[in-house]
């Protein structure tokens, strides 16, 4: 957190305190509530599963989602394992210790993995490390890679909550290569935390109680009840001119297209402007004078 | 990577039964007491190996625990204090172990003294949790990383050594 907006103003504040400063700036009709203590301790958890149990819009209701941006083990399988009690969504997210790679996750108590499910996940990194560790020193870090998996936390946030696009359970990010892995990752029934499968077992319930909902797209043909004036929908070029006016396709992989093409043979047809032994000066001059 | 004594030593410290954290009212008095019957063992051991090197104690609950760690360094004592909270996530997760008078003298060390035990020790305890307990923490988390640490800062000069702090026979 504190190497995406930490500004040297705000030396002595936590960073809590100062993410506070700087997004209220940003959007002062956004509401915060902040609280700097480590939520690994039993007083401080108590206070943590009361927030998100009763800190949602209205005080008194839950909060909607839970988004984990800490940067140690601990912490992640302190919110787990709140989340897990509480049948609380949340998403975690994290870069690696070398600070090449980096992900997000989302969980969804009893229906995906926990955190504890499964031992932590590492995004693969092809390099050898040994070009990357330095003697002495147990972490790196890189503000880029923090900032990327920021974003695609949040793009994620967006599409779930307001339901557009596809949200993804679990998206890597290998900033060597540039690789984008996406995957999906059921729940364990053996997972060490009771909550977690305390939560497998409703979810398994809700599940079978669920009706089956047959799933068919229909296109829908665009039908108007009248059309008095028997108005159609013609294309404004001619298929002729259509085919005259492209260019080749240039060889593409799936996913991606071009905006436009741009044809071989000269199309724009039609007279040219003449010889003329007038000077730029005498040309300005007539301009003048019109 | 423990080394061959280190590996030693642990393998005699007895593993713990109860799979309870301090939220399990119920259960987590019966896992402190295990903690505490592994760590007497385990401090006994040491006495006896000549390689007596710490001492713990906790609050009523036992969920916050102070001591002492001493190294011996070319025959001179240095002794230090230690103190960590028990997590809610225990046993699955260790304790942060923190030695407070070292904190910012090594890149090894997290804000407010804790001990960086990532590279060494977490997959450790991963693997073996709940069976693992304090007094593992201590052999596999705590002493590899004094071993390799201390005399590290004495050579720097980051450590000195405390008058009437006693030395080695």
């Amino acid at each position: 957190m504190n190497r995406l907006f930490f500004q040297p103003h705000q030396a002595g504040l936590s960073k809590v305190e100062a993410a506070e400063h700087t997004l209220r700036n940003i959007n002062p009709d956004v509401s915060f509530e902040t609280h700097n203590y480590n939520i690994t301790t039993m007083d401080n958890f108590t206070h943590f599963m009361d927030r998100i149990s009763y800190g949602g819009l209205e005080e008194g209701m839950p909060v909607d989602l839970v988004l984990s941006c800490v940067d140690n083990f601990e912490a992640r399988m302190a919110i787990n394992t709140a989340c897990n009690e509480l049948g609380q969504i949340w998403m975690e997210s994290g870069v690696s210790e070398n600070a090449v790679s980096g992900h997000i996750q989302l969980i969804i108590p009893g229906e995906t993995a926990c955190f504890a499910c499964a031992p932590p996940l590492v995004v693969a990194a092809n390099i050898d490390e040994k070009t990357l560790k330095r003697e002495g020193v147990c972490a790196a870090s890189l503000p880029t890679t923090m900032g990327v998996v920021a974003g695609i936390l949040v793009q994620n946030v967006l599409k779930y909550l307001l339901k557009f696009g596809t949200v993804s359970y679990y998206l890597g990010y290998n900033a060597m290569q540039d690789f984008f892995p996406t995957m999906t990752m059921k729940a364990n029934p053996q997972c060490n935390d009771r909550h977690c499968r305390r939560q497998q077992e409703e979810y398994k319930k809700k599940e079978a109680e669920r009706p089956k909902v047959e799933v068919v797209e229909e296109e829908e043909e665009v039908v108007h009840e009248d059309n008095e004036w028997g108005i159609e929908l013609v294309s404004e070029v001619t298929d002729a001119e259509l085919q005259a006016a492209s260019g080749t396709m240039p060889d593409l992989p799936e996913g991606i297209t071009v905006a436009y093409t741009i044809p071989t043979e000269d199309t724009a047809s039609g007279a040219t402007v003449e010889e003329t032994e007038q000077s730029l000066e005498d040309l300005m001059a007539q301009m003048r004078k019109l | 990577m423990a080394d061959e004594a280190t590996r030693r030593a642990v393998s005699q410290i007895p593993l713990l039964k109860t799979h309870a954290g301090p939220r399990e009212r119920a259960l987590w008095p019966q896992r402190l007491k295990e903690e505490y019957q592994a760590l007497i063992r385990f401090v006994e051991q040491n006495k006896a190996a000549d390689n007596d090197w710490f001492r713990l104690e906790s609050n009523a609950d036992g969920t916050r625990w102070t001591g002492t760690c001493w190294f011996i360094h070319e025959l001179l004592r240095y002794e230090f204090r230690l103190e960590f909270d028990i997590p809610v996530t225990y046993p699955d997760t260790a304790p942060e172990v923190a030695v407070p008078e070292l904190d910012g003298k090594t890149a090894k060390m997290y804000r407010g003294g804790k001990v960086c035990l990532t590279e060494h020790f977490a997959p450790l305890w991963a693997r073996n949790a709940p069976r693992f307990g304090l007094a593992h923490l201590m052999a596999l988390g705590l002493g590899p990383w004094l071993a390799v640490e201390i005399p590290d800062l004495i050579g720097k000069g980051l450590v000195v050594h405390r008058e009437g702090q006693g030395s080695n026979q």
